[in-house]
């Protein structure tokens, strides 16, 4: 038969095991972005133009292919990376040319990165290449936002809804 | 190592000798980390059951189901909500006790290999539960989950597409992600039971119920911790919002914050490799085996007791090989003997009496055979002098037998105390070659081989074949389970045994027989 010391050496172990329990599920509190800062999230996929443009066989290339392979086009399937600059009130913010994926490179090139930003007014500007043109862009947004502590703003891209989507 | 290895096994028993104050030895936690694990797993399975009731499995519907749960009916829905939670958190921690102590006690190499390799995949299994569980509560918190397992996931780059965008924005957000997330917490709780039914395949007698004294009150810890600090949801989901301060379950979720450091490419390195290093732990280095129990066919009648004794599953039954009338002969698994002779002390061939002068028992350890062990402690026995005459039997993983060696004593070490039969202890006494026999070894309820000093308990106590016979004094018997760490004590104990003999009154065989023959000894 257990003693009363026993019965009392059992409470304290099972209060101690539940003290850490209770504690830890929940305790102590992670500070996982700055609640003072606003974030701005980049993310998008998009494919960036063929590297080379498709070249026509001459004819006697296309003798020495097998049948079933003729096709006129030889398209090569590497891509451009797509080129992505992010201006806030004048400062660049972010600049990257991203490969694009997969074996061959033929792959969509992504882009998924954060930024914490003090909150109040800000100008964005987002600017995209994926061509092969040496200067300039071929989207380009501008847009004056307000940002709120701990806001989520979100930079998107769809060439299909107009290019850069703020939201 | 085994030096480094014998002083981490007596810290740890250290620790463990405050619980066994509390607790005695057969409630003692420590011994029971496996069996709290498997209780802690049906609470979290019945308290699952009850909260899917209430559940609402819509991603624009979860937190209110749970906020209904845990505010309305907070007296049972509520309970059940933080039951499922504690329940969890507990099980990761007797988990995580339960590997390291399987490790410093050395019992994860050798044949034992399989439930340590087995056990690595259960960690995974779990932390998948716990993660897509708090995924269900679309709080705050989950948000954080799912962003922050995607964006690792996708580091892979396995998946087509980025599937953190699933969790831009609200207005991409979509509830087929939370589905498939609700369909894992349910689905790998199902493949966990699988696992450690799987885990414990190798273990006789697996204990999987903790002692009924030492589960009411954990699962009143539970109910109480659960009245004063009930779980809750934090603050609901909003994707235009970042999860700034967030409280997290450590438990499960510690090493998330790491991500925020350490690039995800790295962390799945660490993940897969420290699996897969744990998994291999077993042969790094490799535990030198002894050699395997053997089946004496001549002298082995099936009757199945070293099947019922041995404690890994290692001996079977099959059907007689030779013209004998038995029908059955006991075979042995060598790759799942750990040699521990549990099987040679359940024997009831094993027994010294036998007039033929070699012993040759139905089942027996080829580095430690029971005719040598007769003749050593015969030899022992004839040094020993006085009217006190001792032999202490003790097990290699136990007590230092070395220091009670004296005039009057004499310790003898087996591979387990569970390798010794009872008809020994009988031989000894009543055959006058000593005035008593002392038993130690491991620690009750954590007998190294798991079962020795069990069994060894019940034989002595009748309760469990073979029974030492009645006709034995029992005073003439003294025990105390030592383990590692009570030497001093150990030596005390059996001082104050031979205080006890020596007042004794000499013994004398019943008579049964006018002749005094030697009654013939079997089962
Ligand atoms: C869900 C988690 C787990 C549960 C419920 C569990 C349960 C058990 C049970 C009931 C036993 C049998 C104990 C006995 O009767 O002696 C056992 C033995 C064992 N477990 Fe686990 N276990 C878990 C996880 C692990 C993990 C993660 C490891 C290590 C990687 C591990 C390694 C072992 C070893 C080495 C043994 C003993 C083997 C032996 O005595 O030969 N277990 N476990
Ligand atoms: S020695 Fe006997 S009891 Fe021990 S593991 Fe081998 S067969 Fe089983
Ligand atoms: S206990 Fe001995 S006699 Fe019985 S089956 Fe095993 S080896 Fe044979």
């Amino acid at each position: 038969m257990a003693s009363i010391f026993q019965y009392i050496g059992q409470a304290i172990a099972y209060t101690l095991f539940a003290v850490f329990v209770g504690y830890f599920a929940t305790k102590p509190a992670y500070t996982n972005f700055p609640p003072d800062k606003a974030q701005i999230k980049l993310s998008f996929g998009h494919a960036g133009e063929h590297a080379t443009e498709c070249r026509r066989l001459t004819q006697e290339e296309l003798n020495q292919l097998a049948p079933n392979m003729r096709r006129p086009l030889d398209c090569p399937r590497g891509r451009l990376p797509v080129l992505i600059e992010l201006e806030l009130d004048g400062e660049l913010l972010y600049s990257e040319a991203l490969p694009p994926s997969g074996l061959a490179g033929d792959g969509v090139s992504t882009a998924y990165k954060t930024f914490a930003v003090d909150p109040g007014q800000h100008q964005l500007v987002a600017r995209l290449r994926d061509s092969n043109r040496t200067e300039g862009f071929d989207y380009e947004k501008t847009s004056e936002i307000t940002l709120s502590p701990q806001q989520n703003f979100v930079v998107d891209f769809h060439p299909s809804r107009d290019g850069f989507l703020f939201l | 190592m085994s030096g480094l290895r014998t002083v981490a096994k007596a810290a740890f028993e250290s620790v463990e000798n405050f619980f066994d104050r509390a607790f005695g030895p057969e409630l003692n936690p420590m011994h029971q980390l496996g069996a709290l694990g498997w209780f802690f797993y049906w609470i979290v399975i019945v308290s699952g059951v009850y909260l899917y009731i209430f559940f609402d499995t819509g991603i624009h519907q979860a937190y209110e189901s749970l906020e209904y749960i845990t505010n309305v009916q907070w007296y049972a829905a509520g309970v059940m909500r933080s039951l499922h939670r504690y329940a969890s958190d507990a099980l990761i921690i007797v988990m995580i006790l339960h590997l390291v102590r399987e490790f410093v006690m050395d019992r994860y190499r050798g044949a034992r290999w399989f439930s340590w390799f087995t056990g690595v995949p259960l960690l995974w299994f779990v932390f998948a539960c716990g993660i897509t569980g708090y995924w269900m509560v679309w709080d705050v918190l989950a948000q954080y989950i799912a962003i922050t397992t995607t964006e690792w996931l996708d580091t892979l780059g396995i998946f087509g597409e980025t599937i953190a965008r699933n969790f831009l924005n609200p207005d991409i957000l979509s509830g087929r992600f939370f589905t498939l997330m609700v369909f894992i917490h349910i689905a790998v709780p199902l493949f966990l039971l699988l696992a450690m039914w799987i885990h414990i395949q190798r273990q006789n007698y697996a204990k999987v119920n903790p002692p009924k004294g030492l589960a009411i009150g954990t699962l009143g810890m539970l109910l109480v911790l659960s009245f004063i600090k009930p779980a809750v949801s934090q603050p609901p989901a909003d994707l235009s919002i970042v999860p700034a301060v967030i409280d997290l379950d450590w438990f499960y979720l510690a090493a998330y914050p790491l991500l925020d450091i350490i690039p995800g490419l790295t962390m799945w390195a660490i993940a897969v490799g420290g699996s897969l290093l744990l998994a291999l732990l077993p042969w790094l280095p490799p535990r030198r085996r002894e050699a395997a129990a053997v089946v004496d066919l001549d002298n082995c009648n099936g009757c199945g007791r070293c099947v019922d004794d041995c404690p890994f599953t290692a001996v079977i039954l099959q059907q007689r090989t030779d013209d004998t009338a038995f029908s059955e002969e006991a075979i042995v698994n060598s790759s799942l003997c750990t040699s521990c002779g549990i099987c040679v002390g359940a024997c009831p061939t094993s027994t010294p009496f036998r007039r033929t002068s070699e012993l040759v028992p139905g089942i027996d350890l080829p580095d430690q055979g029971m005719q040598a062990l007769r003749d050593d402690v015969l030899a022992a026995a004839a040094k020993l002098s006085g009217e006190t005459r001792v032999i202490v039997f003790g097990c290699k993983n136990g007590p230092d037998l070395q220091r009670l060696n004296g005039p009057a004593v004499a310790a003898m070490e087996l591979q387990c105390i569970g390798m010794l039969p009872p008809s020994f202890v009988d031989f000894l006494i009543t055959r006058h070659h000593v005035d008593g026999i002392f038993l130690t070894g491991c620690t009750l309820g954590d007998c190294h081989n798991r079962l020795g000093n069990k069994w060894t308990e019940q034989r002595l106590a009748g309760e469990r074949d073979p029974y030492l016979r009645e006709r034995v004094p029992r005073e003439r018997i003294g025990k105390f389970w030592a383990g590692l760490t009570h030497n001093k004590r150990l030596s005390q104990e059996v001082a104050a045994f031979q205080e006890r003999i020596k007042g004794l009154p000499p013994y004398h065989r019943p008579s049964r027989k006018p002749s005094g023959q030697q009654p013939a000894e079997s089962s």
